[in-house]
């Protein structure tokens, strides 16, 4: 079928993988179409960037335990990407936050050393890139805590996370502020646009400040603003006189919709296009290329052509990759050709549900190049590549951003496309394998 | 309901993981306690539905059925299509207010206001008579009402004659276009026309969008086969089906087929394959090299906002790429979701507030922009647009039609 639109290059999924390759590939020249059937894993991640945390033991310092870390792990995305496009990838997003909708946010950290950050059960979380909003939480500070909670916000326990983050050996205490809404219960977004009206944080932190005692510092849920982050939490800590940090919730998570936010704007800003709602359901091919998409679009089919396509649709949970009742595991969208899955009679899975899972390592059999084997033109980032388990490892983000991003700049390269320098002076330094 | 169609809508709601992106963008539940929101209305509450059964659940009415939630739930579930057939069940139930009938009926509206324009006009416009209608209808005493244009699309159109051209479409024009702004179609006729199509205008009647939405299905049922029955004939024998009302056209497209379970008629199928937005149809155009692009400068800082229904044609947004390609103009993309009318909703006295709110941020951010003229593709954004910002609004096409200097 002929295409009813042309592009360079078609992303597929709006994730972070997704976003940071359209909106690098975007701002590399390239004309770029991200489709996605809806809202990627942002909404539901923490916000931070977690690259590597634990191998098995806590990672402290990235630089010192990749080398390692990869070379146990031939076959881990790390591996494929090398570890030196780490930080040129994590050094673009903080940029790209830093130009973003949200004046002043900012991201803290690097690739040198794991900050260390309550979660919302007030277990250590070690991320490499967090926002500023969050960073006065790093339990590697010995200052004592307060956690605040809310009764309207039920899906934030303070006294829970409070409660663990003593276990730890920091001095921590919980107290519960009382609002008054306009209704019995709220989700994050709800609390955070209300924090993002400068009146109700004067109330707030009026309210809050007689409850706070010596030099301790303030944990809050992440609700501290959506459209202006950065103005809520210094607001905050001015009015409070003291530090204050986010604390990441469950779903929905206002950290992860302020970095969908700044992805977007990226991609828009340099001309790229985002189609939500559309699913892809198809491919037209040639030989070993796939040379458009064929997508769901209200009323009947949508051709998009496409000269590379940048796979990035994620791993089970998004419905990138589907496991049958038949234990047949297939890549949904262009049925390319896996790799990890467990062999007949060896297990699919453990008992121990933070054990190790080798269902999970299954991915899409790439190259080094994060080509897809059998489908030369189709390079493949995010969750969907094989090898890793990143809720064991806390490398998530850190494999949707490299990869993304490397997928944008193998693409610019290959497609002898302006590929407009490395974006400028990334600020974290490269990442240092030490000998 | 078929069978198929029941699997299609309610079998998704199994696919529903919680993950809360539904509430993080409706419109209606982050501005009233009086919505808890689609994962709530929908998925959850569904499963205490009970085919002949009465309705457990009255939220649903509030329910603006924007349709946000579909498009945004990464898992597939037909959030809204599922909602909306919630409302109509809950209508059936509680009865369908006087009003609701009569707001529903756009075409009978305008053919009995039309011969009497200025009276119309100015009773739409009179203090005393809007609090009378508040009362009495419920109708809200400051919801935006279009002007009666006084003449009818189709009386141009029955004068005009559309130049022989190799490349055809058949043009539906929709009630907004017929009653309030036959202008807005005499443009989309001369900016097909200058893009090398004969364009054909066919009789014909409202798609049935503001009944569906007020959970009157049989009569949405009646309007929309009848449309179909229309244009079918035309899309046999080649035609495409373009229109530039994109709420009427989605529900050509996809909308009523799901919503109201027509999935099995071939007419509307037919109808349903062939129908484009007016702007994604040029934007193809273009794609193929085919667009005229003797574009003239238009000197203008202008907003533009993708309606609700607009984004529920999942093709993204077409008329930034067209309108990027005037020269001089000044395109600003608007990124707030929805201005709260969701066609009807708004005028409800009991909705009015919650629809203002609903649309605050979209408001706010059309007065940052500075800019001078908000561009939209639905006629009841525009004029709720115009209504709380008090800056004009115009469809893409108009913009196109003045670069083009027709």
């Amino acid at each position: 079928m002929r295409p009813s639109l042309n592009y360079d290059v078609v992303v597929v999924g709006a994730g972070v993988a997704g976003l940071t390759a359209g909106a690098r590939l975007a701002e590399g020249g390239a004309r770029v179409c991200v489709l996605a059937k809806g809202v990627g894993s942002t909404h539901l991640a923490a916000g931070t960037v977690d690259v590597l945390g634990y191998d098995p033991d806590r990672v402290e310092s990235l630089a010192a335990a990749m080398p390692a870390f990869v070379a146990a792990r031939p076959d881990h995305p790390y591996a494929l990407l090398g570890v030196d496009a780490i930080a040129p990838a994590l050094g673009w997003f903080a940029e790209c936050i830093e130009r973003g909708p949200q004046v002043g946010y900012r991201y803290r950290g690097g690739v040198e050393r794991n900050q260390l950050l309550p979660t919302a059960v007030g277990a250590p979380r070690p991320s490499a890139l967090v926002p500023e909003t969050m960073a006065a939480g790093d339990l590697g500070v010995d200052l004592p805590v307060c956690v605040v909670g809310t009764r309207v916000l039920r899906e934030f326990h303070a006294s829970l996370c409070a409660g663990n983050i003593t276990r730890l050996g920091i001095e921590a205490r919980a107290v519960e502020l009382k609002l008054d809404l306009d209704r019995p219960e709220v989700n994050a977004l709800g609390l955070a646009r209300r924090f993002d009206d400068p009146a109700f944080r004067r109330d707030f932190a009026a309210r809050l400040a007689p409850l706070l005692e010596g030099d301790e510092r303030v944990g809050l849920p992440a609700v501290l603003g959506l459209r202006d982050p950065h103005g809520a939490w210094s607001d905050l800590q001015d009015r409070l006189g003291r530090p204050v940090f986010e604390i990441p919730t469950p779903p929905p998570s206002v950290p992860g919709m302020r970095m969908f936010e700044a992805l977007r704007a990226a991609l828009r800003a340099a001309g790229g296009r985002l189609v939500m709602g559309a699913r892809v359901v198809g491919a037209e091919r040639e030989g070993a290329r796939v040379t458009a998409l064929r997508v769901d679009t209200a009323g009947r089919e949508t051709v998009f052509g496409a000269r590379s396509v940048v796979l990035a649709t994620g791993g089970f949970a998004s419905g990138g990759l589907a496991l049958g009742s038949d234990w047949a595991v297939r890549e949904t969208v262009l049925d390319l050709p896996l790799r990890g899955v467990p062999p007949p009679g060896s297990p699919r899975f453990r008992a121990e549900y933070f054990g190790e899972q080798p269902m999970a390592r299954v991915g899409v059999a790439v190259e080094a190049t994060l080509r897809a084997e059998g489908a030369e033109n189709v390079l493949v980032a995010g969750a969907a590549l094989p090898g890793a388990e990143p809720w064991r490892e806390g490398s998530g983000e850190g494999i949707s951003l490299t990869s993304g991003h490397r997928a944008a700049e193998l693409v610019l390269a290959s497609d002898g496309l302006a590929a407009a320098a490395l974006s400028g002076s990334s600020g974290l330094g490269p990442l240092r394998t030490e000998t | 309901m078929t069978e198929v169609l029941h699997e299609l809508l309610r079998g998704s709601l199994d696919h529903c993981v919680k993950c809360t992106i539904c509430e993080t963008a409706c419109p209606v539940s982050n501005v009233t306690p009086l919505f808890p929101g689609p994962k709530y209305a929908g998925p959850q509450a569904e499963r205490y539905r009970v085919d002949d059964e009465p309705s457990v659940e009255w939220s649903v009415d509030y329910c603006s059925g924007c349709g946000i939630c579909t498009q945004v739930c990464p898992q597939g579930v037909k959030i809204a299509e599922i909602n909306a057939q919630a409302r109509h069940k809950l209508k059936e139930q509680k009865g369908v207010p006087l009003r609701d009938r009569l707001i529903a009926r756009p075409s009978v509206l305008g053919r009995l206001s039309t011969p009497v324009a200025p009276l119309a006009n100015a009773s739409l416009r009179s203090r005393a008579l809007r609090v009378v209608g508040e009362r009495v209808l419920g109708v809200h005493r400051e919801a935006p009402v279009p002007r009666i244009a006084g003449r009818t699309f189709r009386s141009w159109a029955r004068r005009h004659s559309s130049p022989a051209a190799a490349r055809r479409v058949v043009y539906f024009h929709g009630c907004g276009t017929q009653y309030y702004e036959p202008d807005v179609g005499e443009k989309t006729v001369a900016v097909l026309e200058h893009n090398g199509y004969q364009v054909e205008i066919p009789k014909q009647d409202c798609c049935g969008l503001p009944l569906q939405s007020n959970g009157l299905f049989d009569d949405a049922r009646k309007y929309v086969l009848r449309l179909a029955r229309a244009l079918a004939p035309h899309a046999r024998d080649g035609a495409l089906i373009v229109g530039n009302a994109t709420s009427c056209t989605l529900m050509l497209k996809r909308e009523s087929r799901e919503i109201l379970g027509l999935l099995d008629d071939p007419d509307l199928k037919l109808v349903s394959e062939r129908t484009y937005d007016v702007c994604e149809l040029l934007l193809e155009l273009h794609d193929r090299g085919e667009l005229e692009t003797d574009f003239q400068p238009v000197e203008k800082v202008v907003a533009y906002h993708a309606p609700c229904q607009q984004q529920g044609h999942w093709i993204g947004k077409p008329a930034l790429e067209l309108l990027a390609l005037v020269p001089g103009l000044e395109v600003r993309e608007l990124d707030a979701r929805c201005c709260g009318i969701a066609g009807t909703y708004g005028l409800k006295r009991e909705k009015y507030d919650i629809a203002m709110a609903a649309g605050a941020d979209l408001f706010d951010q059309i007065r940052a922009s500075q800019a001078g003229l908000v561009a939209c593709d639905s006629e009841t954004c525009r004029w709720q647009i115009e209504h709380a910002t008090h800056k004009p609004s115009a469809h893409p096409i108009e913009l196109l039609h003045r670069a083009y200097r027709l």
